[in-house]
């Protein structure tokens, strides 16, 4: 009952200045819409720009690493174990870039529940000929099926189809812009040497374009089989396991895990990948940091005309104090103002955020980098929401609350006998 | 039957600003259940001042006001208010009307803040004021579009609501024509003969003051008579 009255009598000044109201309202409206826009725009860039190196990098990627080897015979004499050996002009070892016994490792990978998927790989560098110039390029083995379910290889193939290279022997998807330079389109035979200088004829049946051109210049993609006929090795040769894991924020900790169990290197996504944390993070500080200034703004426009409300009813104010309402009615009166204000205003601006959303949606983005994008990207997520509302609700209180203590402090005998 | 509703003991208040001015000077005085009282007094007098003090809205005063023999304190803000509420009802010179509601609804205004009876009571109870002080059939039109005399009547009606133990007016005639004056006087006292009710009105209208049944007379911050 007592509370009802307040919200009565705060619902009749509201409604007897409508027209403040309503600036005050649509300030909040456009901070709340600006903030949900913002975010979801920003967000949904992060999303694209982390996309575009995170999906398709392995959360872990198991491999041995060119580096000398660490056990030096010399170690291992007993006369010597004690002591501090110094040798020199030791040199790498690339005899063991192959990883051993990996059908048992894939096994193992295969069990183990922490595992979203793997797909093995094997790199090799060649060289494209075309007539007397040799073009620098890589060679990747892949499984075509469990590259395009794990990493969206699928996405990047923009002509041709990759599930081609298990159905024919000998072909090749080149990277864009080293079709371009081999002048090759999807039917074309190129030649390739290793640099044992074995020379192999490949079909391209796939261009694919990943966005990144120093990545497109120079990669392209076969079959597993295909790469170990021309390294000339057996079907178990393998240079590396691509590892995708369940929970992203594991990828270090089993790393070191399989580093350890499987005796190779193991490389984290973290590790590798670190600036792209750094910057998917001030991107956000900076939408949120607007979005929450904007919104201090809209409440000022609402102390403000409070402030004003406050001034043009303090005889109203006055005469509430001496038929028996308190300093902490007239308080709540206006906080209730104030944060009614704030929820509507808020809500619409909720509103109006995600239509502005959805309009950003449907603008065409065609960018040569981003294949797969074909409008701006927006990312929907509905936690911006629940933070628009609660910060439309906290600044609009701390708005009101100013001037409601004011209110409440009007000492009706000044007013009264002033007249 | 001389039940004792309000009293003075020792009132002295000062003015502070710009300098220290002592406008109420010792006042003692009570008032009985069922009184018609005027305090008159030149202009400047202090008889606003203790009015003010009395109501319990100017709490910056020395000594003892007691309203049903109960000592007011000086510090509770929100027990005052209750107070107030409760037991004295106001009337100015000016309306103070809430343009933003309606006459009933500006009636029943104190009588849902002290939440005695349910809403449809207190609506009952407000539309009796109103026919008392015979203005029903304003009861639904807004505050603002009713005339000066009228809104006067309201406000008596606003201060009846919760049958408070005293009604205090400050001038409440000062604003109005003759017709009008004499108006509220005669629902003054019919309020004082029907309902018993005690009514503490300062004024500087002499016929006014002549016609009530005890005159309390101010000079120079002390009562002369």
């Amino acid at each position: 009952m007592k509370k009802g009255i307040l919200i009565n009598i705060a619902k009749a000044l509201l409604l007897a200045r409508w027209r403040q109201t309503l600036v005050a309202a649509t300030g909040v409206t456009f901070s709340i819409a600006m903030f949900i826009t913002l975010l979801s725009f920003m967000s949904g860039l992060n999303d694209l720009l982390d996309g575009l190196i995170l999906n398709r990098t392995p959360h872990v990627k198991l491999y041995n690493d060119i580096k000398p080897n660490v056990n030096q015979p010399v170690n291992d004499v007993a006369a010597f174990k004690d002591k501090h050996n110094f040798i020199s002009s030791v040199k790498s070892d690339a005899a063991r870039i192959a990883i051993y016994n990996s059908g048992a490792i894939m096994k193992n990978l295969d069990l183990d529940n922490r595992v979203l998927g793997f797909t093995p790989r094997l790199t090799a560098q060649i060289f494209f000929n075309n007539g007397s110039t040799e073009i620098t390029g890589a060679l990747n083995g892949i499984d075509p099926i469990k590259e395009a379910k794990l990493f969206h290889f699928n996405e990047y193939v923009t002509s041709g189809d990759a599930i081609d290279l298990n159905n024919e022997s000998n072909t090749i998807i080149l990277g864009k812009g080293l079709a371009e330079k081999l002048i090759a389109s999807i039917g074309t035979i190129v030649q390739i040497s290793t640099s044992n200088g074995e020379r192999f004829q490949l079909k391209v049946i796939g261009i694919f374009q990943s966005g990144l051109k120093d990545f497109d210049d120079v990669q392209s993609y076969t079959s597993i089989k295909t790469v170990q006929k021309v390294l000339i090795k057996p079907n178990d040769y393998i240079t590396a396991i691509d590892v995708k894991l369940k929970n992203i924020l594991l990828a270090p900790a089993l790393a070191k895990e399989y580093a350890r169990v499987y005796e190779l290197d193991a490389e984290d996504i973290q590790t590798a990948n670190s600036q792209f944390e750094t910057g998917s993070f001030i991107r956000t500080l900076i939408s949120y940091a607007v979005g929450i200034t904007l919104l201090v703004v809209a409440g000022f426009g609402i102390y403000n005309i409070l402030n004003m409300m406050i001034f043009e009813k303090m005889d109203s104010i006055a005469i509430l104090k001496a038929t028996g309402f308190s300093g902490s009615d007239v308080k709540n009166i206006f906080i209730y103002i104030a944060v009614s204000i704030g929820i509507f205003g808020g809500l619409v601006g909720l509103l109006f955020g995600l239509i502005i959303s959805s309009i950003i949606d449907q603008i065409p983005f065609v960018t040569a980098a981003l294949p797969t994008i074909k409008t701006y990207p927006i990312n929907y997520n509905p936690n911006f929401y629940i933070i628009g509302i609660i910060f439309s609700l906290i600044t609009t209180y701390f708005a009101g609350w100013f001037p409601a203590r004011k209110a409440s402090k009007i000492d009706p005998v000044i007013i009264i006998r002033g007249k | 039957m001389n039940q004792i509703i309000l009293e003075a003991k020792h009132v002295n208040k000062y003015f502070e600003d710009p300098v220290r001015i002592k406008v109420l000077s010792d006042v003692n005085f009570t008032i009985n259940k069922g009184e018609f009282v005027s305090l008159t007094g030149k202009s400047g007098c202090g008889k606003s001042t203790l009015l003010y003090v009395l109501s319990t809205m100017d709490t910056a005063y020395d000594g003892e006001v007691l309203i049903d023999q109960e000592i007011m304190p000086k510090s509770n803000e929100s027990f005052l208010a209750k107070i107030r509420n409760e037991k004295i009802g106001f009337v100015f010179q000016f309306h103070y009307l809430l343009n933003e509601f309606n006459v009933l609804e500006n009636v029943m205004l104190p009588g849902l803040k002290l939440a005695k009876f349910t809403k449809e009571e207190i609506e009952h109870r407000a539309y009796e004021k109103l026919r008392l002080l015979d203005i029903e059939k304003l009861a639904l039109k807004k505050a603002n579009q009713i005339s000066g005399g009228e809104k006067q009547r309201v406000a008596i009606a606003r201060a009846l609501i919760n049958d408070p133990h005293i009604i205090m007016g400050d001038e409440p005639t000062g604003n109005l024509d003759k017709k009008n004056s004499d108006l509220v006087f005669d629902l003054f006292s019919k309020i004082v003969t029907e309902l018993n009710q005690t009514l503490l009105i300062v004024t500087h209208d002499e016929s006014f003051a002549e016609r009530t049944n005890r005159i309390i007379k101010m000079e120079d911050g002390r009562i002369i008579i």
